[in-house]
């Protein structure tokens, strides 16, 4: 079985760079399967009309995450002959990446940053920063 | 039962215009739902006699579920069992804390301090009762609503007593019945929606608003405040309902649990200043249940008052919950049955208790002339002065809150009455509205007593529904309970 390496993406700059870093770095017949996570926590509160229109919007959303943002990244690595998958899942961005790269028994998680201050990463979080404390496997932030 | 006089009369004028109006409409509504009979001296008004024995009935019928199904329920909304696949749809919790967020209102601060008005602290035992038992009508209730949802073409999902009497009944070849209680229904929920879901709100918030701004010579105390008042609340309900800002629902949804949380904190925060005096307060609820003095009616008269106080506070029977809870992700409707037993459990014995225990330890109840929000708020005040200010902001985002669940339930009664008929939509939206007016314009007997009414003819359709398919239910139990007890359902960290 090929190796498979995790790319976290999100949308922005910082994903496309993880991307781009992994398809220079993987060596064949290594696999790249370009991941992205709609956060989504069971948690919040919410109001009837969204929990009624829910089903529709998640599968609206994993749609949108597929077409504009996993899609081109996916055609951009085929271009550069890679082998590559893409994934588009709910949940916590970092712990939903640990799962992923747990069930395909991925090698490594490469993931971009947004160099967030430290005010902001203190608030919100950051996912790299998570995901470090909780992978089982090497993680590759990307600057 | 007619409610003693409360009036918060927001100033004369034009409020007395609006005040004579409703008061006829009222009246005979009332005469019509709380059809009284005397047994012994005592007035027994028969609907809150129908939702206690069905309370009774189902925790009897499905063998005590609200005491035993209770970790399961915490388990199901803690997520224990919810599977990978399931991520991204509405969990447990998210379906009970809307349906909470709807519930939890002015029937926890301000219809507490009238059941104890009324009937004296022994109301507060009599209500926690009526709060345990009713947790089993909650748990039929919404196995139901999820059950026989509906799913639309646009993949949005309906549901409530609407869809499980037609849909329900059907099944069993009562089709006619069905439709008849589910039409019925609907159209209870609908005027219901506009009394104790939105008139009783704004009300009260006009009451806590205007006492905190210096009562009659205050900002709010003059002639015309309010229709002032429920014309600016109108609008924020209108900006929602109608023009669709999803963002105000949005956030006052979320700020809710937070009150919530700080309202209890605080009532904590009361009971700790006075914690010697706990044990007499305790007292005095637990006298007061069995042997009242001077309340009319004896131990009946409390009773019915804690019984009729819960009801009106957590909903259940009424089939407003299920159309809240359906929504949630689920293959085995009896899960959110589980889930909404929690809900009169938070509401009615933490919520309202907490609120009871508040106003008997600092004696507020026993001053003549205050009742209704402004006996909490005094209680309060007694402990914390600067708590009214707060129990205001409270109010009014409870009372907002309260409007925007009852207005969807409304909208859906008049969308399945309508065939989801886009202009009844809005000529509904645009009643409600007006009643958020009426509300803040109208005295507070006159308000109490024609939602009551309403909310109340609501558990006559819905109940005998429930009655008719408890047999559904009690399978889906049965199969639930196999299926855990063979292993089929465990918790997904205990999959293998």
């Amino acid at each position: 079985m090929p190796e498979v390496i995790v790319v976290g993406v999100d949308g922005s700059e910082a994903g496309a760079r993880a991307a781009h870093f992994a398809a220079q770095h993987v060596r064949e017949p290594a696999q790249v399967l370009v991941a992205y996570v709609v956060p989504w926590s069971p948690y919040t509160v919410q109001t009837a009309e969204e929990n009624e229109r829910r089903s529709v919007n998640k599968q609206r959303e994993t749609e949108s995450a597929q077409t504009n943002i996993v899609d081109p990244l996916l055609a951009e690595l085929e271009d550069k002959g890679l082998k590559a998958e893409g994934l588009v899942r709910h949940g916590h961005p970092a712990e939903v990446l640990c799962e992923i790269a747990t069930e395909r028994s991925a090698s490594h998680i490469v993931v971009g940053r947004r160099g967030q201050s430290r005010v902001r990463a203190l608030l919100f979080g950051s996912t790299p920063g998570n995901l470090i404390q909780i992978a089982t496997v090497p993680v590759t932030v990307v600057p | 039962m007619s409610i003693a006089q409360l009036a918060q009369d927001g100033g004369g004028g034009l409020d007395s215009v609006v005040n004579d109006a409703f008061t006829t409409l009222s009246t005979v509504v009332q005469e019509v739902i709380f059809y009284s009979v005397t047994i012994a001296g005592v007035t027994f008004p028969l609907v809150v006699a129908w939702l206690a024995f069905a309370a009774v009935f189902m925790t009897v019928y499905f063998r005590a579920v609200n005491v035993r199904g209770f970790r399961h329920a915490i388990g199901l909304v803690k997520g224990d069992y919810t599977g990978p696949d399931e991520v991204g749809e509405v969990s447990h919790f998210q379906a009970l804390a809307t349906a909470v967020s709807g519930t939890v209102g002015l029937g926890n601060i301000a219809g507490v301090a009238v059941a104890i008005t009324i009937g004296g602290p022994g109301a507060t035992f009599w209500m926690i009762v009526a709060g345990l038992l009713s947790m089993s009508t909650k748990f039929a209730e919404c196995t139901l609503g999820v059950k026989y949802r509906r799913v639309n073409p646009d993949g949005s999902i309906s549901g409530g007593p609407m869809y499980y009497l037609s849909r329900g009944l059907a099944e069993q070849g009562k089709v006619r019945l069905g439709r008849f209680l589910a039409v019925a229904f609907a159209i209870f929920c609908i005027f219901g929606s506009l009394g104790g879901g939105n008139a009783f709100q704004s009300n009260q918030a006009f009451a806590q608003m205007r006492s905190v701004t210096g009562g009659d010579d205050g900002l709010l105390g003059g002639s015309g405040a309010g229709i002032a008042f429920g014309v600016v609340l109108a609008i924020f309900v209108g900006v929602v309902i109608i023009g669709g800002i999803k963002r105000i629902a949005s956030v006052t949804d979320k700020l809710v649990p937070f009150m919530a949380v700080f309202y209890v904190t605080a009532c904590l925060i009361v009971l700790g200043g006075n914690f010697g005096a706990i044990p007499e307060a305790v007292g005095l609820i637990i006298e007061g249940a069995f042997t009242p003095d001077g309340i009319t009616g004896g131990v009946i008269g409390v009773l019915i008052t804690g019984f009729q106080r819960a009801a009106f506070s957590n909903e259940a029977g009424l089939g407003s919950a299920p159309i809240a809870h359906s929504a949630v992700q689920t293959n085995r409707p009896v899960t959110e049955g589980y889930v909404a037993l929690l809900e009169p459990f938070i509401d009615t014995v933490v919520i309202c208790t907490m609120t009871a225990l508040t106003i008997v330890i600092t004696g507020a109840y026993t001053e003549v002339g205050t009742e209704g929000v402004q006996l909490t708020s005094q209680a309060f005040e007694s402990v914390l002065p600067w708590f009214p200010n707060v129990l205001a902001v409270a109010v009014l985002l409870f009372a907002f809150s309260t409007q925007l669940a009852w207005s969807y339930y409304g909208a859906k009664s008049t969308a399945y009455l309508f065939n989801e008929s886009k202009l009844a939509d809005t000529i509904y939206k645009g009643v409600f509205l007006l009643f958020i007016v009426i509300g803040a314009a109208s005295s507070l007997d006159v308000v109490i007593g024609f939602s009551d009414a309403m909310i109340f003819a609501m558990s006559i359709p819905n109940l005998i529904g429930v009655y008719l398919l408890l047999r559904v239910v009690k399978r889906e139990l049965r199969e639930y309970e196999q299926d855990r007890a063979s292993g089929v359902i465990v918790k997904v960290s205990e999959r293998v």
